[in-house]
């Protein structure tokens, strides 16, 4: 994995207005994640406590238990059916699980009580296969969440996702359809249209899998920038550059348990599991 | 075959007292449109919730779902005019069954509920694999952002589900368009009945049935052109 690297972002640069921003021009300075939002490290974002979760018969998720903390980046490994995409699915009740509690931001996320698509919209998630609505136009993308859910003015959500779609290069195309994009400016769309809702995490769900190759550095860029304006992330992916360059924690699954959740640092110094040091051998080596 | 053309027929007074036999067949046109399309009103709404609830999680909206699907398409749309007509006012209180039997227009009534129910349960077969053809992750991603079951539906998966289904939704429109035809078994004086009626005056039935048959091709072409339009103006760019 190559990806250009990125000078440190200055908050106190104002954003370029888009009708000004070049063409996919790279990305302008300025912060991705709301000063506001971005939270000083420490506190616990997201606690996942002994989850387990069956389709029918076959268990997907075997008592997993992790936490992470307001500005961490989490990375999650592992070899396809080991869980991974389904565990991050749960932080958001996505996909329900049986046994045991997820905790965002202090909210629970089994829990009758709780409301969840309130939950869910400050909890901002891209998938595999970018999942932009097809039949509305780039800016109506970004703004129609902002003003159903948030029951933000049209004005604002407009300027809100205007200026993010700036950030992450793609102004000349507000009004075009997402068909007509390609596979890593939508995925850029999607990561602008979660930022919109001015999310406290961000979930991604393998972000580059589905990309062409010689895209898969773009999106990637753009989560690096994430990532050093603090925003928290938990990134299901197998970009191991990612995950050497901005991750603070590695946590490895398969068969739906988590075998290794080390430090960055441990976990490509010295997996302590076998199983791990067998998948990274194998990934490493290419 | 001995048979006495005459084209004229048309032009004839027709024996109601009002009008030409043209004039009869024209009535009988608008009492077929007028039909079709209240019909297709309570078809399309009706159609479109029932088709959602077989797609949504609660076994019991699915279960009402199916049953109504199973119930409308499996019984003869004939046999289903009949129980309408003749058959409901009997199973109602007196008084009301009494008060259906007089209303003034009851075939039309009649036969709009009734082909607008059955032709419900067609759509809905429509709507569902329309949505269901959409990719799952879709209705995750309006999920993840905070839309609820409702806000999904309405601004994802509906918009996207109905352009997926804009062709075999126009057949329907047709079938639903040349399925009043079966009113006329109720008394209901649509375009068939009315093209009967003429062949029993004048016997001219081959100028009748002629008149009738290419009244209703008439008809459906100007409804596949504007659903064509129709399929144009809601195309999103980029697509397929």
């Amino acid at each position: 994995m190559t990806s250009t690297p990125m000078p440190a972002p200055t908050p106190s640069t104002p954003v370029t207005p888009p009708s000004q921003a070049p063409t996919d021009a790279g990305f302008q300075t300025g912060p991705l994640v709301d000063p506001a939002q971005a939270k000083v490290p420490g506190g616990t974002m997201i606690a996942i406590d002994a989850i387990s979760k069956w389709y029918g018969d076959f268990q997907v998720l075997t008592n997993c238990t992790t936490k992470v903390s307001k500005g961490e980046v989490v990375v999650v490994c592992g070899p396809s059916g080991s869980g991974k995409s389904t565990l991050i699915k749960c932080v958001n009740a996505l996909e329900p699980f049986q046994k045991g509690q997820i905790t965002v931001a202090d909210t629970k996320v089994m829990d009758k009580a709780t409301n969840l698509p309130k939950l869910r919209s400050r909890v901002g998630m891209v998938f595999q296969h970018f999942e932009l609505f097809p039949h509305l136009s780039i800016t109506e993308n970004l703004t129609i969440a902002q003003r159903k859910v948030l029951g933000r003015p049209k004005e604002d959500a407009q300027k809100r996702g205007l200026d993010l779609l700036a950030r992450v290069g793609l102004s000349a195309h507000a009004n075009k359809y997402p068909g007509q994009l390609s596979g890593g400016q939508q995925q850029r769309v999607a990561i602008a249209r979660a930022l919109a809702m001015n999310p406290i995490v961000m979930l991604f769900d393998e972000p580059t899998s589905a990309l062409d190759p010689e895209m898969v550095g773009e999106v990637l860029d753009v989560m690096v920038e994430l990532a050093r304006d603090g925003m928290t992330m938990m990134v299901v992916t197998h970009e191991m550059g990612f995950a050497r360059k901005v991750a603070d924690r590695v946590i490895f699954m398969d068969r739906g348990e988590i075998v290794e959740d080390a430090k960055k640092e441990d976990f490509f110094g010295q997996p302590r599991s076998e199983r791990a040091q067998q998948f990274l051998s194998k990934i490493l080596q290419h | 075959m001995n048979y006495n053309w005459n084209w004229g027929i048309f032009f004839e007074a027709s024996p109601e007292g009002t009008g030409t036999y043209a004039d009869m067949l024209l009535s009988g046109l608008l009492w077929t449109i007028a039909t079709a399309l209240c019909s297709w009103i309570i078809a399309f709404f009706l159609g479109s919730l029932v088709g959602v609830m077989r797609t949504l999680p609660s076994k019991a909206a699915n279960a009402v779902g199916t049953a109504y699907v199973e119930l409308f398409r499996n019984i003869p749309l004939l046999v289903q005019m009949f129980l309408w007509y003749f058959v409901l006012p009997e199973l109602l209180p007196q008084s009301l069954g009494n008060a259906l039997k007089q209303l003034p227009n009851a075939p039309f009534y009649t036969g709009v509920v009734c082909l607008g129910f059955f032709t419900a349960s067609r759509v809905a077969e429509q709507v569902r694999a329309g949505i269901q053809s959409l990719p799952r992750g879709q209705k995750m991603a309006g999920t993840a952002m905070g839309f609820t079951v409702a806000q999904t539906y309405r601004y994802v998966i509906l918009p996207n589900a109905y352009r997926v289904i804009l062709p075999p939704m126009t057949s329907e429109f047709l079938n639903n368009l040349k399925n009043t035809s079966v009113a006329l078994t109720i008394g209901l004086l649509e375009l068939t009945a009315r093209a009967r009626s003429m062949q029993e005056f004048s016997f001219q039935v081959f100028e009748a049935f002629t008149a009738a048959t290419l009244i209703y091709v008439l008809v459906n072409l100007v409804v596949i052109t504007a659903a064509s339009f129709l399929e144009r103006g809601v195309a999103v760019p980029g697509q397929r």
